[in-house]
Formats: C-alpha cells, structure tokens, sequence
C-alpha cells in the first residue's frame, strides 16, 4: 500500500499576481491572457477564458467519463482513480512528430492541483460556469476570487428530483430565478397525490421548470437513477468549453432549441460529422469519436449515461461495439 | 430586454434535424425524433429511440388509458407533450417478474392498495416506483418518454425511426 502524494507544487505570485503549479514534468503559468503549458518535449498557449471553463468543469465533474479535451493539444483520460494529463496525445502531427508526452496521476492529486489553480486564476466576478453574456471577463491582473461560484456542489439525485428526501426542486426562494432566455418556459408544478404511506414512492416534477433555472451552462447533473442508467440533463448556451472524447456511448436528447454538434475521430481529430439537433431530436455519440457543441440560444439537452464501471474496457477490448445499434 | 422564445416540440410542430456526414455511416448516431416516432406508433407501444446495454429510453404515444404494468426497478417517465395521469397501485401479492428487466404488462387491474395519482403536463417527470403498479391515461394524445431497462415491452425499429 502506498499514500497517495496530494500536496500541490506551486510557486508564489508572479508578476501578474497568479501562482505557478507543476504537476510531474508539466507547469503551469498564467498571465493577463494565457495560461502557458509547458512539458518536456514541448509548450502551449492557451486563452485563460478557454483553458479556465474547461479546468472548471474537469475538477467539478471529477474528471467525467473518458477525456477531457481543453483543446486540441491538453486535456485529461479518467481511468477512474488515476488520471492522465496529456500534450498531443490525441493529434496525429504531435504524435508523428513524437512531442506528445503523456503522465499519469492518482485522482487526488491531479484534482488537488487543479483545484488550487482553479481557485488562485479566478478573478472576482468571473464564473467558468456562467454563459460569456451572464459574467465578468477573466482577464487581467489578479484581482480577488470567485469561490463560491467555483466550488458549486453538484447535483447528484440518488432516484430522482423532487424524491422525498433527494435533490430539491428549484424556485426563486433557494436562489435559482428563471434565466433570461427561458422566461417564457411554464412554471407549473404536477398535480400529485399521495395516499398516506406512499410519501417516499410517488414523486413528480417540472424537469423544464427546474432546468429553466439552472444558473450554469455545459454542466450535465443527474436529475434521475435507474440502475445505472443516469439522466443528466444540462442547459447549453455558446460552446462547450472542452471537447468530450467519450469511452462509452452516450446519448443526447434535445428538449428544447437547437445544438449544432461538431463529431471528429476521438484519437486523430479529424472531422467525422456535424449533428444538428433540434427539440425532440434523440441521438447516440459513439465512443470513439470526439464532440463539441454550439448553442446560439440557451437550450436544454438531456444527456443519458451508461454509468457501468465494465463500460470502458468491454468497449476497448472490442466486446461492446462503438456505436450503440446495428440496423 | 430581448423577448427569447424557447422552442419545444410536440406532436403537431417538431422539426427534424439532421446529419450532415463527413467521414462517418448515419447509422452510427441512430438518429431519430421522439415525436415522428409517437406520430407513427400505436397507442402505448413502447418503441426504443435510445438503448445503451440493458438500458433504454422509449417514446410512448399515450392515448386513452393503457393497461397496467409492474416492475422490479424504478422507472421514470417524461411528459414531451400533453396531458397524462398516471395511477399508482401497492399490489397486495408481488405481480412482478422475479428481477427481469423492463415493464411488464398485467392481466386485468392489479388488487391492491391505491398509492396515489399524478397529472403530467410538458416537462414534468415522474417516479415510476420499483415493485408498485402502475397506468397511464390521455383524453387527448400525448407523448412520454419512459427510462427503463430494455424488456419484453420494447420494440425496436431502428430502420424505420433513424436517418440512414
Ligand atoms: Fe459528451
């Protein structure tokens, strides 16, 4: 048995006010605009605006399923207790040029790090989360901290929404008021009756209420559990701020509006397809592709996952297909 | 301030997207549109949009009332369109299917002890609780989508519902 290392290499402020992180041979580096990736066979500039709602959304989702692409050079493979932090891994130049470099980390300590940069490169007012038109710029010197926008708990039902007991409906009271872009969406509860007995059994709720007043974008929280069957819907408004690169088959249904999704090959990039999604669309991304989404509008797609440990491995050693249906 | 007007689907106004391929086969994404499927079920058919293993999402035209079914595992459902009530019922001697997967349909109505009703409009979802049972009823038609497990309910039609 070892310990897992979780202490957070990081050096003092720089001449703009952030901390640098090392994470094994890469380091981290922010300036007004940049951050800067470097590794021992090669470095990388990235728009902090892009490098920061990508970094959010690895550290709230734990990594998520498969990898994590914050663009087409850096991102992250869950292994589900270990990470790999890559450069190039999944670009063909890079990797014919052999400058791709790739390091693995225990969960924790790759989190640690990331959280701490996370929480030192925020600047008071900006929100990773929130649509470029609902937040401040991350630009400049530092300035503050956002932290209760960027450690939001997330949700996670254990049956479904509204259960008794579960994850709680969302109204102007709790702190989540209608979005601008949804403020035509009916608020109306369900008529329920219980017989005396059955409170913990009969449930029902708005689920276009409550997403209605979702205060992030490009988040998927699950909102109902059969088995591991997950429903987790999120609301979309700009671009998806990392390109999932997936290990299982997921599912997407467009309830309402319109995503334009960009699918290329998950190891070369090279484009696959373009799926256009409007409400009441349902569609499979396979799992071996990568994907990005547009939404001019904010929208509320419904994200459903396999969340089966066996997933990955049935997929990689071929005895689960790519793609979900052979018609 | 900009009036933003949110686009939902239902039976009379859905419009379908599309595939636009670059390298790939249609076929892959198993792409289809809840409402042209309910437009071309029968009443309370269940037919498969999305199956990922032993899990699946099915549409279901909901028009009249349907029978009763049971279930070892919860399962949920989703109003797309309409207006739909579903009744729930404690069976007093367990109907279900000894752990098999999906919805099962019952002969009849279930004996047993009323749980309670719900009415879903566009939007609202509901916990369809492991080991009750449970109908569905529609004065007009509507459309639910239903998660569960792929059982003997489940239809498949894969050639007829996606782009190819
Ligand atoms: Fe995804």
């Amino acid at each position: 048995m070892s310990t897992t290392d979780t202490t957070v290499k990081s050096s003092p402020a720089n001449e703009h006010g952030y901390k640098s992180f090392e994470l094994g041979g890469f380091k981290f580096h922010r300036d007004e605009f940049f951050v800067h990736v470097t590794w021992p066979t090669g470095t990388h500039l990235m728009s902090v605006d892009t490098f920061l709602r990508a970094l959010q959304r690895d550290c709230a989702w734990n990594f998520f399923y498969g990898t994590v692409n914050f663009d087409h050079v850096i991102g992250t493979i869950n292994h589900y207790g270990n990470v790999d932090l890559f450069a190039g891994k999944f670009n063909d130049a890079y990797r014919t040029a052999e400058l791709d470099h790739l390091e693995n980390f225990p969960s924790e300590q790759i989190l640690g790090t990331f959280r701490e940069m996370l929480a030192d490169w925020t600047n008071a007012g900006y929100d990773p989360f929130a649509s470029p038109a609902e937040t401040a710029a991350p630009w400049g010197v530092k300035n503050g901290d956002n932290t209760a926008a960027i450690t939001r708990q997330r949700v996670a039902a254990t049956r479904m929404v509204g259960v008794k007991g579960d994850e709680k409906i969302r109204s102007d009271e709790s702190g989540y008021p209608v979005n601008r872009m949804f403020a035509d969406v009916p608020q109306d509860e369900p008529e329920v009756h219980i017989e005396p007995g059955f409170e913990s059994e009969i449930a029902a709720f708005n689920l276009f209420a409550y997403l209605s007043r979702s205060d992030v974008t490009w988040n998927p929280s699950v909102v109902s559990v059969v088995k591991e069957s997950l429903y987790c819907p999120t609301t979309e408004e700009y671009i998806l701020p990392v390109v999932h690169g997936n290990d299982r088959v997921e599912w997407f249904i467009q309830l309402s509006d319109f995503i334009s999704w960009d699918v290329q090959d998950r190891d070369s990039g090279s484009p696959r397809a373009k799926v256009i999604m409007k409400a009441g669309d349902v569609a499979a991304m396979p799992a071996d592709i990568r994907h990005q989404g547009y939404s001019p509008k904010r929208s509320m797609l419904l994200v459903w996952e396999n969340n089966s440990a066996d997933l990955p491995a049935l997929i990689a050693s071929g005895k689960a297909p790519t793609y979900p249906i052979n018609f | 301030m900009t009036e933003y007007k949110t686009v939902f689907g239902s039976l009379d106004s859905y419009e379908k997207g599309r595939i636009e391929i670059i390298d790939d086969d249609p076929k892959h994404y198993a792409f289809s549109n809840v409402f042209e499927v309910a437009n071309k079920s029968k009443a309370y058919e269940k037919v498969a949009v999305a199956l990922n293993q032993q899990y699946a999402l099915e549409v279901i035209r909901a028009e009249g009332d349907s029978d009763w079914f049971v279930c070892d595992h919860d399962e949920t459902i989703l109003c797309m369109d309409g207006e739909v009530r579903v009744e729930f019922v404690k069976p007093d001697k367990a109907l279900h299917s000894d752990g098999a997967d999906g919805s099962h349909p019952i002969a009849g109505v279930p004996a047993g002890k009323p749980m309670g009703h719900v009415l879903l409009r566009r939007g609202h979802q509901a916990l369809l609780p492991k080991h009750s049972a449970y109908r569905f009823s529609a004065k007009k038609t509507s459309v639910l989508l239903q998660q569960t497990l792929n059982g003997p309910l489940t239809k498949q039609r894969w050639a007829s519902i996606c782009l190819s």
